[in-house]
């Protein structure tokens, strides 16, 4: 039989029985459909954590006290821990970093690729203005801050290197606490309450919109040494000021493994270390490259959730051919009668199957990409899907080779039946 | 050339065993028509189907114009069924959804097969349906559907037509047309055509007649009615 007749035959089978084959459709329709759009709900989370976190600024190393490879396998890449500790409010708990720390690992020759340092303290606070007041995060920082992890002010002037000498009390805002208590206006050369201390606001940051970590514009920025001398007074066990952590721009991003390297040599020099690190050094390529794992292992899960439906529906599949075949078995004896092969029988009924999966495949793409595209930022803002080609192609391919599988039993069934038994078939 | 010699067919029926044909021994000359009779159970559908090679012999040989049955394969006894049988059934057994020309078309599907339409509607104007190629077979009557079975078989111009009861649905005059057709094939165009039936006025119409019973043949000769009326109808059709 050629395989043009092949095919019309099958769909002139299928055509007979519309209802019946809708429904044997509709299962892999809903298979194909959810495995796309969670798919693509994955895709697209995966995607706005790489571009959020490329956002916080490039070529970047994070240094935090506390060992957290101890705690955890690192080497396993089994780095979500490092991920919740990276976007948690309470950022390293132990406290043995210090400022000192922070401008050690500025050194050429140690650590010949740093060309920025910027240390910074973290703290949670109750920031007061007029009758509106916030709970917001408090980082002290440097002036270097600002570049490296790419802000900008929308107005006055970001924390300067005078403000940190002198531990000034300035604030500078981020755009929504802003928005919360100064409205619409301009709030540079107000004053604020943090914590009960009077604070003079020299600027207000950009908005960066909302990311997959969180708000960026609901924190806001004072020196570093105000923020230890009058918010977040921690102190190491050898006395000296504890930072929270340590963000380090290299000048290649190829040489975050040599540069992690340097700066724990650095570290472990100055902490007088000989087993156990007591920091934690990740690069931001790393952090991508964590949360992306575990993106994608979370939308493998799911997709794998919506791949059992896809699953059903093939069964389904099977069902209706079985029931077709006996249906058909006088037909099939009919055929056999007229000469036809064994594999003229077999091919006829996978051939049915398989349409029919390819079809349900078909209409499960589109019915999949028209809900990723409804759901696309509808979820939240910051969460796009993505439908990517490849995801799309599988599905198809995962449902026509599910109708061959689960074809192929029922079709060996019509195949091997007595030609006889067949045709006496009432 | 059919030849069938010793042939019986076991059937095991859970612990019993049924022979449905005990020792039949029977040749069939090429261009001859027969006609076999007897009352249900006495193997004649067996027999046929033996004929027709949509079952095999447990014992004995049967060889199909000299080639040896016995030894082919399910697609091997497929390939005679579509190169050297026509079957015409007592239930027409014609597919519903397909018209009066999808299933004429239908065994030329199975087989290297060109000009399947043009060939089908010859085949269809020879049973004289060739205005009603576009019917299915719930828009015929049991006559033309009976034609339409005809055709299916003649398409692929085989050598020998079996008929199982191919009138035993029909009324008498649908019944007279379909012989008139099956005789003309025999007479006119040399086909062996061997007919199942229990109808003494079809089986006259055969020029030899092969009475069973119990799976035996009880009697072979010329029949009653057609002995004058052909005369040499085989030697004709050896050609």
């Amino acid at each position: 039989m050629s395989p043009f007749t092949i095919v019309s035959t099958a769909l002139s089978s299928l055509g007979t029985n519309k209802l019946r084959t809708g429904l044997a459709l509709l299962g892999i329709v809903i298979g194909v459909a959810a495995v796309i759009s969670v798919m693509s709900v994955g895709r697209g989370a995966q995607r706005s954590i790489t571009a959020d976190l490329e956002a916080l600024g490039t070529n970047l190393l994070f240094v935090r006290p506390g060992n957290l490879g101890a705690r955890y396998s690192f080497a396993e890449g089994a780095s979500v821990t490092t991920v919740m500790e990276f976007s948690g409010p309470t950022r390293g708990s132990m406290e043995t970093l210090t400022l000192e720390d922070a401008y050690a690992l500025w050194d050429p020759l140690f650590a010949p690729h740093v060309v920025a340092v910027a240390p910074e303290i973290e703290t949670w606070g109750r920031i007061v203005a007029g009758r509106e007041n916030t709970s917001t995060q408090i980082i002290g920082v440097t002036p270097e801050y600002e570049t490296m992890r790419n802000y900008a002010t929308a107005s006055g002037q970001f924390i300067t290197r005078e403000q940190v000498a002198t531990a000034a009390e300035a604030v500078v805002l981020g755009s929504t606490v802003s928005k919360v208590l100064f409205g619409n206006r301009d709030p540079v050369g107000q004053s604020v309450r943090i914590e009960g201390r009077r604070f003079y606001v020299t600027g207000v940051l950009q908005s960066r919109g909302g990311t997959i970590l969180g708000s960026l514009d609901s924190q806001v920025m004072v020196p570093i040494t105000t923020a230890y001398y009058q918010l977040s007074p921690n102190r190491t066990t050898s006395g000296d000021i504890a930072v929270s952590s340590i963000n380090v721009q290299i000048d290649d991003s190829g040489a975050a493994e040599e540069s992690i390297q340097d700066l724990a040599t650095v570290l472990r020099l100055r902490h007088r270390i000989t087993g156990e690190d007591d920091f934690t050094i990740t690069s931001q390529e790393e952090t991508i490259r964590a949360l992306n794992d575990a993106t994608r292992t979370f939308t493998l899960f799911l997709g794998s959730i919506a791949g059992i439906s896809l699953l059903v529906g093939g069964i389904g599949i099977m069902n209706i051919m079985m029931v077709s075949v006996t249906e058909r078995t006088r037909e099939i004896g009919v055929r056999k009668a007229m000469g036809a092969k064994w594999r003229d029988i077999l091919f006829q009924f996978v051939t049915e199957a398989t349409l029919l999966s390819i079809g349900g495949g078909i209409a499960g793409v589109l019915l999949g990409v028209g809900v990723s595209r409804l759901l696309d930022g509808s979820i939240d803002q910051s969460l796009p899907t993505v439908v990517s080609a490849d995801i799309v192609l599988m599905a198809l391919a995962v449902a026509a080779s599910i109708g061959l599988f689960f074809g192929i039993y029922p079709a060996a069934r019509a195949a091997t039946l007595h030609p006889i038994e067949a045709l006496r078939y009432e | 050339m059919i030849e069938l010699s010793d042939v019986t067919k076991v059937y095991r029926l859970g612990a019993v065993e049924v022979a449905a044909l005990n020792g039949v021994s029977l040749s069939i000359e090429r261009g001859s028509m027969l006609a076999v009779m007897g009352p249900s159970g006495s193997g004649k559908s067996t027999l046929m189907n033996i004929i027709g090679c949509l079952d095999v012999p447990t014992s004995g040989a049967y060889s199909l114009e000299g080639q040896e049955v016995a030894p082919l394969s399910g697609n091997g006894l497929a390939e005679i069924r579509n190169t050297k049988i026509g079957f015409v059934f007592q239930t027409y057994n014609l597919l519903p959804r397909l018209t009066a020309l999808g299933n004429v078309e239908l065994p030329l599907m199975y087989g290297r097969g060109r000009n399947r339409r043009k060939r089908a509607l010859e085949a269809l104007e020879r049973v004289g349906l060739g205005d009603r190629t576009r019917h299915r077979p719930a828009e015929l009557s049991g006559g033309q559907q009976q034609r339409v079975g005809i055709a299916r078989a003649l398409v692929k111009d085989p050598a020998i037509l079996l008929a199982d009861e191919p009138t035993g649905n029909l009324d008498s005059r649908s019944s007279a047309e379909i012989m008139a057709i099956l005789t003309g094939l025999n007479r006119d165009e040399g086909r062996t055509v061997v007919v199942v039936t229990h109808e003494a006025e079809v089986a006259a119409q055969a020029s030899r007649v092969v009475a069973m019973r119990d799976g035996k043949i009880v009697s072979d000769g010329p029949s009653a009615g057609s002995a004058g009326y052909w005369p040499g109808a085989g030697d004709r059709g050896a050609q």
